[in-house]
């Protein structure tokens, strides 16, 4: 049997990413979900959006070609694209409120089965951390999330329900772990690939969800592997 | 007649008559379009008892921005997107006293912030909107079910005065910005009662903006300061 190899945070992202369809507007949140702007398809027309106000930037700027006024969602220095334009930020968030994005990805702290995820409050401190998440979470057309498999003490974060508040409920389409690529259906939590080394009821012994198995269930699936 | 100059000369002269226990606008996000040099005035200045309407309170403190206010004591509350420490081992400076008890706030959902900001300088009395529906945001919240979906209603944010970083303006005060510098610029202008505007580059005569290319009409904006070559940039 090969090893178990568990995928890194780009690796992660880049099968999300590859989710992406023609001519979708996306959303990459703060942190991980940034990774997503690292995988390029040419067969795609992706236009991005940053809560801010911006629409079709580019790349992240390399050191030297930053642009002191052209910040993303995580304050990076980002290079323009060449169908850029700017708004403010209730017109960012009308384009969020109205429907525009087609997708959001985001990090989480915890996804239930029933699409519920949780990434804005822990109980025991006071206060929390929003920033877009819930008029993202709550507008977009599909929430995609990644985040590690388990809690650091391997205590899962696929639940049956969030224990912790939620950012918004039953909205989240697909989930990309180190362990596996997850979609939610009206059926349930269904395990599309698997890390490699890894079979499925050793996912699901590290997943409270209950998890459907397709008879199609496959190795992650990157794009130079066809 | 001719109109009175809106151009002062000092930060400290534009924002000499703030009182205390006004309500303040700060608009910035990922470090752009923040009015560094205003903050840095009105901390000079000494007017406390404040409440901040700003998408943050601040950073870690090694730059000037709302949180040299917070930490100095002068606001009694934010109303803002963020209340915790991104990581719980970095927390700002607001964080902390907020964490104490120094400083209250209020979180709100980003969109919901600048829609409330925006509500108030359109003259609307209140909105529905489905950002935070089904979480503990919304509760004690009136809720509105419409064509099949469930909303919330939000209420306007008003404020004393607005701190603007604008990139140009003429001296009748209407403003242009560059790129993500925008962000809660104009909005903010719009819906506060006193707007207080530091310029990047150049405040020029009137006529000499393209009309079709402000942001922010002048008849939003009271009082201009260009930043000098020592001003804070960043």
């Amino acid at each position: 049997m090969a090893d178990k190899q568990r995928l890194d945070r780009q690796s992660m992202c880049d099968r999300l990413a590859m989710e992406f369809q023609d001519g979708w507007i996306v959303n990459l949140g703060v942190g991980m979900p940034t990774l997503c702007s690292n995988y390029v398809d040419p067969d795609k027309f992706i236009i991005t959006h940053s809560e801010n106000g911006v629409i079709g930037y580019g790349p992240i700027a390399t050191e030297g070609n930053e642009d002191r006024h052209l910040v993303n969602a995580g304050g990076q220095f980002v290079t323009p694209g060449p169908l850029m334009s700017i708004v403010h930020h209730a017109d960012s968030f009308g384009i969020i409120r109205g429907g525009m994005v087609d997708v959001t990805v985001m990090g989480a702290y915890e996804v239930s089965e029933n699409g519920d995820f949780a990434n804005w409050r822990i109980p025991t401190r006071k206060g929390g951390g929003i920033g877009g998440a819930m008029d993202l979470a709550a507008c977009a057309k599909r929430v995609f999330i990644a985040m590690e498999h388990t809690q650091r003490d391997g205590s899962p974060r696929v639940l049956n329900r969030c224990k912790l508040p939620i950012t918004a409920p039953g909205v989240v389409k697909m989930l990309v772990t180190d362990l596996g690529l997850f979609e939610i259906t009206p059926d349930g939590f269904v395990l599309r690939e698997h890390a490699p080394g890894w079979n499925p009821e050793e996912i699901q012994e590290l997943t409270e969800a209950k998890l459907i198995i397709p008879d199609d269930l496959r190795e992650f699936r990157f794009r130079d592997q066809g | 007649m001719p109109m009175t100059s809106k151009v002062f000369e000092t930060f400290d002269a534009a924002v000499a008559g703030v009182p205390d226990g006004v309500t303040i606008m700060v608009p910035g996000f990922g470090g752009v379009g923040l009015p560094r040099n205003l903050l840095a005035a009105l901390h000079r200045q000494g007017a406390k008892g404040m409440t901040g309407i700003s998408n943050n309170a601040g950073g870690m403190g090694d730059q000037v921005d709302v949180g040299i206010l917070v930490e100095a004591g002068r606001m009694k509350k934010m109303i803002c997107a963020f209340t915790a420490a991104t990581h719980p081992s970095r927390p700002t400076p607001f964080v902390t006293m907020y964490n104490n008890d120094e400083v209250d706030a209020e979180l709100v959902p980003q969109g919901t912030l600048a829609e409330r900001i925006r509500a108030a300088a359109f003259g609307i009395g209140a909105f529905y909107t489905p950002t935070s529906v089904g979480t503990e945001l919304a509760e004690g919240k009136e809720h509105r079910e419409m064509n099949g979906r469930t909303y919330v209603l939000e209420y306007p944010l008003h404020a004393d005065y607005a701190l603007i970083r604008a990139w140009r303006a003429d001296t009748f005060g209407n403003l242009q910005f560059r790129l993500t510098q925008r962000n809660f610029n104009p909005i903010m202008a719009m819906a506060a009662k006193t707007t207080i505007v530091e310029v990047e580059d150049a405040i020029v005569p009137v006529g000499e903006l393209d009309a079709d290319k402000i942001h922010v009409p002048g008849i939003y904006v009271n009082r201009l300061v260009k930043i000098p070559p020592d001003g804070i940039w960043e």
